[in-house]
């Protein structure tokens, strides 16, 4: 069986974000970016499966910009055996990306599709739902655990603790923060990664319309909350709170 | 148009957030619809009738609804959509689940975890984990939309809509419920609790957790906690307070042990009044707290909760 994951990239997660003076968007000249970290636990459990010998082969996708091949060879580095970027420098929505996916899965044949809940950036949380959606495919979202057999036992984490589940194959899962702990590439396998290989296709090609939905109007610096005051002691914090904040 | 929110149950109860999502619709305008899918499910469709504003329920009474997986109840949502401008419903786990999947088979985008309705067309949201806020208009002839409804304040009660049985879709047969693990708390639940008492780090075992359990007990407060600590194993997932766990604003939020990252403060900085207890002067959580005791936790908690004792 095949696995197909996802790999978004992202600003970093350790960079503190500045929205533009504009405000058309985030700056993202001169910044660091990285593999979206869901996705890097989507690659990690692709390839411990392939180590057990669940997955035969593992297909890195991503789409955006040239600079994805990065991302993609990050996920090669890690393990994955080859990588398709759909190149475009046009913003792609959710909706578009898994229109994108569909035109992949439907050539690859993957039997197991495995993306981050969600991107660190526009924190859609959407893109694995609607390729499930678009495919027909059983959905296994916010994934703790997952066994592969007849068909693919998901724990997954719901509001009130987690939840079991039993999907057909092919299935389409998302993600959640402990399914793994993502491996860091070696040298070596950074090395060989240079070697695998990585088809490049664009939407044109793919026949997918990927014109956005969503106009973004303008993005801007969140309300900011004030910093309070420090206290000396639990009786002058008890004594503020009854009668200043009047909240116990 | 008219607006159809989609209600999370247990069969006998609507989750507290259904009142919130009512409130956004009505903002949106329009006739305001619930959606109560499930299986037996005649007590939730008659408390979701009883939210002000509602103007009617649908039930659907199928037994492939029972456990709410999103590959059947999307196909129903699906069959009611034309009839509707908007489709919203809490950004909850059972929303982040159902509303792409209904999104992508309406071939339409959806607005994830909108804070603000600006007009029926037009929303803010947060971005980069709320370091940003996108207002975004959708373009799509059906808006399908998640609120965050920590930003709603929930619709009254009172109501009196008529409950209209409808037919259900039956399964698609692609997934099946097999059980859950769910906490077992006496103590409020985190969403909806007006008092917070959430620890990090800081605590060093999940033993040291029993200590704001006591705490928690005194103020009728929920408990819950940073990603640090549920990563470290101190507590369990559904304690997880931040961007990727759950987004809360109670009165009252106490942060014990927890330092402040920007994933954490995403999740709780719209409480209303901030409490941080923090051995590190400069922990970014004393930038966003109403108030700060720089000290041992080990100290100021047991004598906070002997102080609030005493009351």
């Amino acid at each position: 069986m095949k696995v197909l994951v996802a790999v978004k990239r992202v600003i970093d997660y350790n960079v503190k974000i500045r929205v533009k003076a504009d405000k058309t968007g985030v700056e993202t000249a001169n910044v660091k970016m990285s593999m979206n970290p869901f996705d890097e636990i989507a690659v990690e459990e692709a390839i411990r499966m392939k180590e057990k010998g669940k997955a035969t082969e593992v297909i890195a996708f991503s789409a955006g910009p040239a600079q994805c091949q990065e991302t993609i060879r990050t996920a090669l580095a890690m393990g994955a055996d080859r990588g398709v970027h759909v190149l475009s420098d046009a913003e792609l929505q959710p909706l578009a990306v898994a229109k994108l996916m569909k035109a992949v899965v439907d050539k690859e044949q993957p039997g197991l599709v495995i993306v981050g809940k969600q991107a660190i950036d526009d924190d859609s949380n959407q893109t694995g739902q609607m390729l499930a959606a678009l495919l027909g495919w059983s959905q296994g979202t916010f994934a703790n655990k997952l066994e592969i057999g007849e068909g693919v036992a998901v724990k997954r984490e719901v509001d009130g603790g987690l939840e079991n589940v039993m999907l057909k194959l092919p299935a389409v899962i998302t993600t959640d923060l402990r399914l793994n702990e993502p491996r860091y590439a070696s040298l070596p396998n950074i090395m060989k990664a240079k070697k695998k290989p990585i088809e490049q296709l664009t939407s044109e090609a793919l026949g997918v319309d990927v014109a956005p939905r969503l106009k973004t109007l303008k993005v801007e610096e969140p309300p900011t909350r004030k910093a309070g005051i420090k206290v000396k002691t639990v009786a002058e914090l008890v004594e503020k709170l009854k009668n200043e904040a009047g909240v116990i | 148009m008219s607006v159809l929110v989609v209600a999370a149950h247990d069969g006998k109860t609507v989750r507290a957030n259904v009142a919130n999502a009512v409130a956004a619709a009505t903002q949106i305008g329009g006739d305001v619809h619930v959606l109560v899918a499930g299986s037996g499910a005649g007590d939730a469709a008659k408390e979701a009738a009883a939210i002000a504003g509602v103007a009617k329920v649908l039930q659907a009474e199928d037994a492939a609804y029972a456990n709410w997986m999103a590959e059947d109840v999307a196909a129903l949502v699906v069959k009611l959509a034309p009839g509707y401008g908007h489709i919203v419903m809490a950004a909850d786990n059972v929303g982040k689940n159902l509303m792409p999947r209904v999104a992508a088979l309406l071939d339409v985008a959806q607005v994830s975890e909108a804070i603000q309705i600006v007009s029926p067309d037009t929303f803010v949201r947060p971005i980069y984990a709320g370091n940003a806020m996108a207002t975004v208009q959708s373009t799509d002839k059906i808006k399908v939309v998640t609120v965050r409804p920590t930003n709603f304040k929930a619709a009254a009660g009172g109501g009196s809509a008529a409950i209209e049985q409808i037919g259900g879709a039956g399964s698609a047969g692609l997934s099946n419920y097999v059980g859950a693990e769910i906490s077992k708390s006496e103590r409020p639940e985190l969403t909806s609790a007006k008092i917070v008492v959430s620890g990090g780090r800081g605590l060093a075992s999940g033993e040291n957790f029993k200590m704001l359990e006591t705490l928690a007990d005194k103020l009728g407060a929920g408990l819950g906690a940073s990603r640090a600590a549920v990563d470290a194993g101190y507590v369990p997932n559904d304690y997880q307070v931040g961007q990727t766990g759950k987004v809360v604003a109670p009165d009252l939020y106490i942060a014990i042990g927890i330092s402040g990252a920007i994933q954490h403060l995403a999740g709780m900085k719209d409480s209303k009044t901030i409490v941080a207890i923090n051995k590190d002067e400069e922990a970014p959580i004393f930038q966003v707290a109403d108030y700060g005791i720089v000290g041992d936790l080990f100290q100021i908690v047991p004598e906070l909760t002997a102080a609030i004792e005493k009351k």
